[in-house]
């Protein structure tokens, strides 16, 4: 066999440039064929997804805002390790660790937590790598379907801690009763 | 009795002129819908239940639409294009015989506006009419494209009425009248003249999506080289009109081909009908094959438009002198032939 004739894909085709006969210059038979795969699509099932009415699946992975996570007696995880700022291929992670007070002890977990802990979501491209590199489990990013709400000015869309705390509620919620108190 | 003419008459003009109005209205609708589902999706669906509000929605926005002329030196003739394009695709339907008669008030009302004898040269010389609104509005546009769209236009219609009208007359040779009115009468039961003339036919349909300017000879309002063509410089209504006269001349040149080909108002057990039933109602189910067979036709339309992709200008050109008219004489010979024949 000669390397010509050979088709690893099995869907090579030899293109032919021969003049086309009376028949196929009237294009009819070819159009008869063209005419029986569209009617086909008719009867076919629509893809469309109805938006407002209808939404898609989200898909396993999906990425949507973010969230610092509290713990089950509703302390914050952050310690202010920085990590997530290192890994952030976006750099739109910005924090200011302080010293925990001892009568915050309520409120965070370590010694140590996160003061200011701001996203750019300019800057955000919603990778993920935050999440994989923070070693206390205290930022997610949540299947919330809204991402970044829209707005006028840059500064807005830099999320401070009121925006990405994870509500207390929430945390209380998610706990045995006992364990609150 | 001369009052009754009158009336009889004018009652049917505005139902025609009406029908043609909705028909051209909902086959924007139709054609969007059947693109869309011939395209696997769904199509306008908000304006009203299926969208059927659409038309509407679609007229509201282009009355909008600011008004452009453009710096032209023909003023006039921009505003008369779309309106000979209009009144051509309307003009048309006056010879057509919508069902056989009816009898009403001790009467026999007969479903056309006018019966003249030379009905098929009417058509002919209206529709060519159609593309002088095609050739004004592209000239006075002031615009190259528009223009070279217009020459498009207007030498496709000549190339496609030289085959149309020489696939007509073995038509003609068979029927032995011009009456649309008789052609129809002729065509009785299930004697339709496709199954007599079935090469005519076929010469005939690919010659009218030409003359209708549609897909796959729609060369005049080619968007990717000719920014649209013709209707480029239209704006508000005035393009609206051009858009409305397409549509409108497709819903005639689709009654025209039922008419001439696929047996008009006739179905199968017509005189049956007539007999034990009662003529009124024989003939309101004959008004409603005709519809049936145009709306056919309409779909046909559309259904090629998403099928076969529009032909390259020299392809058009071939197709149309070394194909189809020679097809057509040989048609006329072989008919001839036949009639001698069979005599």
């Amino acid at each position: 066999m000669s390397i010509e004739t050979i088709s690893l894909s099995g869907r090579k085709k030899e293109v032919s440039n021969k003049k086309m006969t009376f028949m196929e210059s009237l294009y009819l038979v070819a159009i008869f064929k063209g005419l029986m795969i569209t009617i086909k699509h008719l009867f076919t099932r629509k893809v469309t997804i109805k938006y407002p009415e209808q939404t898609r699946e989200l898909s396993p992975v999906y990425r949507g805002q973010h969230m610092l996570m509290r713990d089950d007696q509703g302390r914050e995880r952050c310690t202010a390790c920085g990590l997530c700022a290192l890994s952030c291929p976006a750099e739109a992670i910005t924090m200011k660790a302080e010293e925990r007070k001892p009568e915050e002890k309520h409120l965070y977990r370590e010694e140590k937590y996160a003061s200011i802990y701001e996203i750019n979501m300019l800057r955000c491209i919603f990778c993920g790598l935050c999440e994989e590199a923070c070693p206390k489990e205290a930022i997610y990013l949540t299947k919330s379907r809204v991402m970044v709400k829209s707005a006028t000015n840059r500064e807005d869309f830099i999320y401070g801690k009121d925006k990405l705390v994870m509500p207390l509620e929430m945390a209380i919620k998610n706990t045995p009763t006992n364990a609150a108190n | 009795m001369n009052e009754a003419i009158i009336i009889e008459k004018s009652v049917i003009i505005i139902a025609v002129f009406a029908l043609t109005m909705l028909m051209a209205m909902y086959s924007t609708l139709a054609e969007r819908k059947i693109a869309a589902w011939l395209q696997d999706r769904i199509g306008p669906n908000r304006a009203g239940k299926g969208g059927i509000f659409q038309p509407l929605a679609d007229g509201l926005k282009l009355f909008a639409k600011e008004e452009f002329v453009p710096n032209t030196e023909n003023k006039f003739l921009f505003f008369v294009g779309p309106a000979v394009s209009m009144s051509a695709a309307l003009m048309t339907s006056a010879v057509i015989p919508w069902g056989d008669k009816l009898h009403l008030f001790g009467r026999d009302i007969i479903l056309q506006a006018t019966d003249i004898d030379v009905a098929i040269l009417y058509v002919f010389g209206v529709l060519s009419v159609g593309v002088y609104g095609i050739m004004i509005g592209g000239w006075a546009s002031n615009n190259k494209f528009s223009l070279m769209s217009a020459m498009r236009a207007a030498s496709q219609m000549i190339s496609y009425e030289v085959a149309m009208g020489l696939s007509i007359i073995a038509l003609i040779m068979m029927t032995g009248t011009l009456s649309l009115r008789e052609i129809a009468a002729g065509q009785e039961g299930m004697n339709w003249n496709v199954f007599y003339q079935p090469v005519g036919f076929l010469i005939f349909l690919v010659c009218s999506f030409a003359e209708t300017n549609r897909t796959p000879f729609d060369l005049a309002e080619c968007e990717a080289e000719l920014i649209g063509g013709y209707h480029t410089e239209y704006s508000s209504m005035k393009m609206g009109f051009y858009l409305f006269a397409e549509y409108a001349s497709m819903f005639i040149s689709s009654t025209i081909l039922a008419v001439l080909y696929f047996g008009a108002y006739n179905y199968p057990g017509m005189n049956w009908m007539e007999e034990n039933v009662g003529v009124n109602i024989a003939n309101v189910i004959g008004m409603l094959a005709l519809f049936a067979k145009l709306c056919f036709f309409i779909f046909f339309y559309m259904w090629v438009r998403w099928t076969v992709p529009r032909f390259r200008y020299d392809q058009l050109m071939r197709l149309g002198w070394k194909v189809l008219i020679p097809l057509s004489i040989a048609n006329i010979i072989i008919t001839g032939v036949i009639i001698l024949l069979t005599e």
